[in-house]
């Protein structure tokens, strides 16, 4: 079916810096001559051609001062800088776009836009760190998105932005999609390299970390399709060539450059904006049209479901920054900002999260495995009115057994909005113990 | 590890060219890196895999059926009964909660007159409940088949509806 009905390229599109979402006055930004038109390829080619030493792009990545924007937030150059280049023997790079954290929408429009950068930053990515294969994991529900990848790597090859001795370097490198089959799971990084392997995705011990013992156990780097596609736009730095300070200095201390916030929920203009980082929420909340039908604010969980609720007055205090919302009890994540209004029914809100993490844990762990489901069931009891004050007890015990004690973070996400919510909207929990209730605000199983 | 008995051929050679080709994106002994394609490849081809189809991948792929079971029983896209021809995929997670995938569900529901995980009686739609699926800023969202509509209202779901063959 080809109609009008299907989401377009463009419908949630929002822009306001142009590293990884292209500016809205291109044409068709997703074709190779588009991107080329506006710079694209241009590091590619003078790092090749001008055999520029890996190192000083590390150098350049570490004082642009880019965090890797999957979630954990950790330092791009600093990661790349992990890799035994030298060593002998196949190494690989990895892009994580396998996005599915419950908020999360931008690497799915990076990847319909400007799927060319990322495959730019990604070759960049194997020249630095000596790997000749990359492969870009995709969860399965993005077959749109994985179509434009496919069809930009076609172009690159075509064109001799992959392939063999690029730009005459000797250098080799071939990039490749690979498609999921739904699993939040696979998000975690040890996990899509197994899923990647054609495994289950169940998350591995670490250490070894995947610089060490990665895909098939070769030395791996896996970083997210938006920390990928911003790369090319910082050695470009607008025209000062290999100056990680433009990025940085689109940023705040400890913040470097521009980031895509998903903005989404109760908000008038819901879309993926691509702000400086270190903006004040206020003004983001502004650009997307502020809280929608005149409501005012409740609360927000600003970097997706797994990081800590905010009441109102502490996320309009906050930038949009690391240490801001740190500061303020919560984190930045993958920049999922989901907003709530005054009619939002919290018990509501947290059931359906714990029953995510319940359905998306992959099993392995015993306290994420059993923990999860107890922690949705007693929500559940006490959404629908049957709860006791002594539940609210058992939820904080639950989580706090699981945090910590699991492989990988998702435990620790199952836990952390238990927590939060519990610490600011127990009152709520108690209104619907106390009443009895049914809840009144509809969930789509009760529909 | 492959069944000598069978010879019956399940799969059309476009699907096992396509096969082949994703078997080409990895190295010659990592062939099990391509079996999540693969099981995609038989189960675009047959809507669901049935345990015979999912040994004959494990064949093609040359891994133990065991290890193809794994697989097809882990990931949540793969159907291990049958499905109808359309697979209606909803999210009712939080941020088309928050903007009324209740209604979305409920309309469905009653148009369809089918349940979660139910086909309709004619064999055209399968309905499911799914996790976030990355378009939250489209929310409320759905998925049917390869294709995302967002900014659901029963209205356009009439028109998306219509136009299925």
């Amino acid at each position: 079916m080809n109609s009008e009905l299907i989401a377009s390229r463009y419908s949630s599109r929002r822009v306001a810096a142009n590293v990884c979402l292209p500016d809205p006055s291109i044409d068709k930004p997703w074709t190779l001559e588009s991107y080329r038109a506006n710079g694209g390829y241009q590091a590619l080619e003078k790092v090749l051609s001008g055999s520029i030493p890996h190192t000083d792009i590390i150098d350049t990545l570490k004082l642009s001062n880019i965090r890797g924007r999957g979630g954990a937030g950790f330092p791009v150059g600093v990661k790349w800088s992990f890799m035994p280049r030298a060593a002998d023997g196949q190494k690989y790079v990895v892009c994580n776009s396998d996005e599915g954290e419950p908020g999360t929408c931008k690497d799915r429009d990076i990847m319909r836009l400007n799927p060319h950068a990322l495959i730019e930053g990604m070759t960049l990515g194997g020249y630095v760190m000596g790997a000749t294969v990359g492969y870009n994991y995709i969860r399965g529900e993005f077959w749109e998105p994985y179509q434009s990848v496919e069809q930009a790597i076609k172009e690159a090859r075509e064109a001799g932005f992959l392939g063999k001795n690029l730009f005459g370097s000797g250098f080799d490198f071939d990039l490749h999609n690979y498609l999921g089959s739904g699993a939040y799971i696979c998000g975690e990084e040890t996990a899509l390299l197994n899923s990647l392997e054609g495994k289950k995705g169940e998350p591995r011990f670490k250490p070894p970390f995947p610089a060490a013992f990665g895909l098939y156990g070769k030395p791996t780097t896996i970083n997210n399709t938006e920390s990928f596609a911003s790369v090319p736009a910082i050695l470009r730095a607008n025209g000062d060539w290999m100056d990680g300070e433009w990025f940085k200095n689109l940023g705040v201390e400890n913040a470097g450059g521009v980031k895509v916030f998903s903005v989404t929920g109760h908000v008038e203009r819901p879309g993926n904006y691509e702000i400086n980082m270190g903006t004040p929420f206020s003004e983001l909340l502004k650009m997307a049209g502020g809280v929608w039908k005149g409501r005012k604010l409740k609360a927000v969980i600003p970097g997706g479901s797994s990081v800590p609720v905010m009441p109102a007055e502490n996320i309009l205090k906050s930038n949009m920054d690391y240490d801001s919302l740190q500061q303020n009890g919560s984190s930045v994540g993958a920049g999922s900002v989901i907003i709530m209004d005054e009619t939002t029914d919290m018990v509501a809100v947290l059931e359906r999260l714990s029953y995510f993490y319940h359905e998306e844990s992959c099993g392995q762990c015993t306290p994420c495995r059993e923990g999860t489901g107890w922690l949705y069931r007693i929500l559940k009891r006490i959404n629908s009115g049957r709860g006791t004050m002594e539940d609210l007890d058992t939820l904080l015990d639950v989580a706090n057994r699981i945090e910590g004690r699991t492989i990988c973070a998702l435990g620790d996400a199952a836990a952390w909005p238990v927590q939060s919510f519990l610490k600011h909207y127990r009152h709520e929990f108690e209104a619907k113990i106390n009443a009895g209730i049914t809840h009144s605000y509809p969930t789509a199983n009760a529909a | 590890m492959s069944n000598p008995n069978r010879t019956e051929k399940m799969l059309s050679d476009f699907s096992l060219s396509e096969i082949e080709r994703e078997l080409s994106k990895f190295p010659a002994d990592r062939r099990q890196s391509a079996l999540m394609a693969a099981l995609r490849i038989a189960q675009d081809e047959h809507l669901w895999l049935s345990p015979e189809l999912i040994e004959y991948v494990a064949d093609i792929i040359q891994v133990p059926a065991v290890r193809a079971f794994e697989v097809a029983s882990f990931y949540s896209m793969y159907e291990l009964s049958p499905v109808g021809r359309h697979k209606i995929s909803v999210c009712t997670n939080i941020s088309c909660m928050l903007r009324g995938c209740d209604k979305v569900v409920g309309h469905l529901k009653n148009k369809l007159k089918i349940d979660f995980n139910e086909t309709t009686k004619d064999g055209k739609y399968t309905l499911k409940e799914v996790e976030c699926l990355a378009a939250c800023a489209g929310a409320p969202m759905m998925q049917i088949d390869h294709d995302y509509y967002e900014e659901l209202t029963p209205e356009k779901i009439d028109l998306i509806l219509e136009e299925l063959k």
